[in-house]
């Protein structure tokens, strides 16, 4: 197994050009496609998410990491075999209804993407009915709701009855988060999980699902 | 420059501890040192009370008024809560605020044209939110168009553009700086307003970018905005940059400034 510290480093500085062609070397010395994932470009994001919870990156690091990594995706996707890429869970992640702010819940599902899991982005102002209707489609492990206003918080525990009421609230796991949102209201309203940014809703992420 | 004084909000900790105790005491040394640093209207938000909110912002009114002679800004999302605080409030307060999110729209319209008052006119579409100068512009002009034709003065409408944040979108500050320009220009006699402190978020050194925006804002136009006058720094470059944009006679108020010690060596 070859070492990817060249290309941890290039995807935390965000230097798609480095990155690119630290992907393409592993590619051509033969490396699996999904190694490179898996200890090369996840652990990457990882570590961008940890600083960023710790206050030692910030949103535009983040979003650069981010674009790096796709790009290096980008090359390994055509190499990947059927079955290679083993996702982390499907994450199932939109803002609540009367709620039409984004910009937590897109930073949200970009780390989470980049940690390897599948996301299903619903968008915003989404009813309970909607969120009910997604899980019994797509089935995820997590439903991930989000709010930016006290006064479109309710729909949470709105969405968490309408779960119940289907039969479906031990089937999936429930993070919620967002400015106004707290540890307590998530007890108060049974959630399974708050996360108060981005990377710590991976690790929080991971915690619910029992996966390092 | 008109200024809302804004930490009297239930999501700063010390506040929440004050409203939950009923401290009046706190609660007005807060407002009153807002009102000393040249606050022109005294914000009370109690949003994340949730199921508490309408009570405690309606405490809030009668607290502040109760020992200040100062209009306030009820700021909450919720029109019901403004609903209520309206009817305490004595003299002419600011409503923050209104948008063309329908149930927002349909309750508030009412409110705001029963008494007179200011009205925050956030430019937040019905089910989206603007990204562009255009989108804001447009957004803008609908709640300003709907604001008048239900006999709102053009004088009492405050356009909140809508900032976001940079750091996931470096067009975010040009885009709101655009509105600004733009609505200022479209209807003379109208106000434009922003809330500082999103332009700044996920990024270090808030304060500095909030100031330097503020800056920005000003010389495209903005006439008022919401932020915290106790903080001289942040006031400073608010006397200065409208000196230098011909809005302060014989630089009075700079001079005013200087003299109170809140332009000081930096």
């Amino acid at each position: 197994m070859s070492d990817y510290e060249a290309l941890m480093e290039a995807v935390l500085k965000g230097d798609i050009k480095t990155a690119v062609a630290e992907t393409q070397k592993a590619i051509d010395a033969k490396d699996n496609a999904r190694g490179v994932l898996d200890n090369g470009l996840i652990p990457a994001m990882d570590e961008m998410g940890d600083r960023f919870s710790k206050g030692a990156a910030f949103v535009p690091q983040m979003l650069r990491a981010a674009k790096t990594m796709q790009e290096c995706v980008k090359l390994l996707q055509p190499l990947f075999a059927e079955g290679d890429v083993k996702s982390k869970g499907k994450v199932l992640i939109g803002t609540v209804k009367g709620d039409l702010h984004d910009i937590g819940k897109n930073l949200v599902a970009m780390m989470m993407e980049g940690a390897g899991f599948t996301i299903i982005d619903i968008g915003v102002d989404v009813a309970p009915d909607k969120f009910l209707e997604k899980v019994k489609e797509t089935n995820p492990d997590i439903v991930g709701m989000s709010a930016l206003l006290s006064t479109t918080m309710p729909a949470m525990p709105e969405t968490i009855e309408a779960l119940k009421a289907a039969g479906l609230r031990d089937k999936v796991k429930i993070m919620i988060g967002g400015a106004p949102v707290t540890e307590k209201y998530a007890t108060q309203i049974e959630a399974d999980s708050y996360a108060s940014d981005a990377g710590s809703a991976v690790a929080k992420a991971k915690g619910l699902l029992g996966i390092s | 420059m008109i200024v809302v004084g804004e930490k009297i909000n239930t999501s700063r900790k010390s506040i929440a501890e004050a409203v939950e105790k009923r401290d009046v005491d706190f609660i007005v040394k807060v407002a009153q040192a807002q009102v000393d640093a040249g606050a022109t209207y005294i914000d009370v938000n109690a949003g994340t009370l949730l199921e508490e909110e309408i009570d405690a912002l309606c405490w809030l009114v009668q607290t502040v008024q109760g020992a200040i002679d100062i209009p306030l800004s009820l700021d909450s999302p919720n029109p019901a809560a403004l609903a209520e605080a309206i009817k305490l409030h004595n003299g002419e307060p600011m409503i923050n605020s209104i948008s063309l999110e329908k149930d927002r729209l349909d309750a508030l319209l009412p409110i705001v044209t029963l008494q007179p008052c200011a009205v925050v006119a956030l430019c937040m579409a019905e089910t989206s939110m603007p990204t562009t100068t255009e989108e804001r512009v447009e957004v803008g002009s609908e709640l300003i168009d709907k604001l008048t034709d239900s006999g709102v003065m053009l004088e009492k409408i405050y356009v909140d553009p809508l900032v976001q944040p940079v750091s996931v979108d470096t067009n975010m500050g040009v885009a709101t700086l655009g509105a600004i320009d733009q609505i200022m220009g479209k209807y003379v006699g109208v106000n434009t307003i922003c809330g500082l402190s999103n332009i700044s978020y996920g990024l270090p050194e808030r304060k500095l970018i909030n100031r330097n925006f503020l800056a920005l804002a000003i010389a495209h136009g903005l006439n008022s905005a919401i932020l915290d006058p106790t903080d001289n720094l942040i006031m400073a470059t608010m006397y200065t940059v409208e000196m230098l944009m011909g809005k302060d006679e014989y630089c009075g108020n700079y001079i005013d400034a200087y003299e109170k010690g809140i332009i000081s060596k930096q």
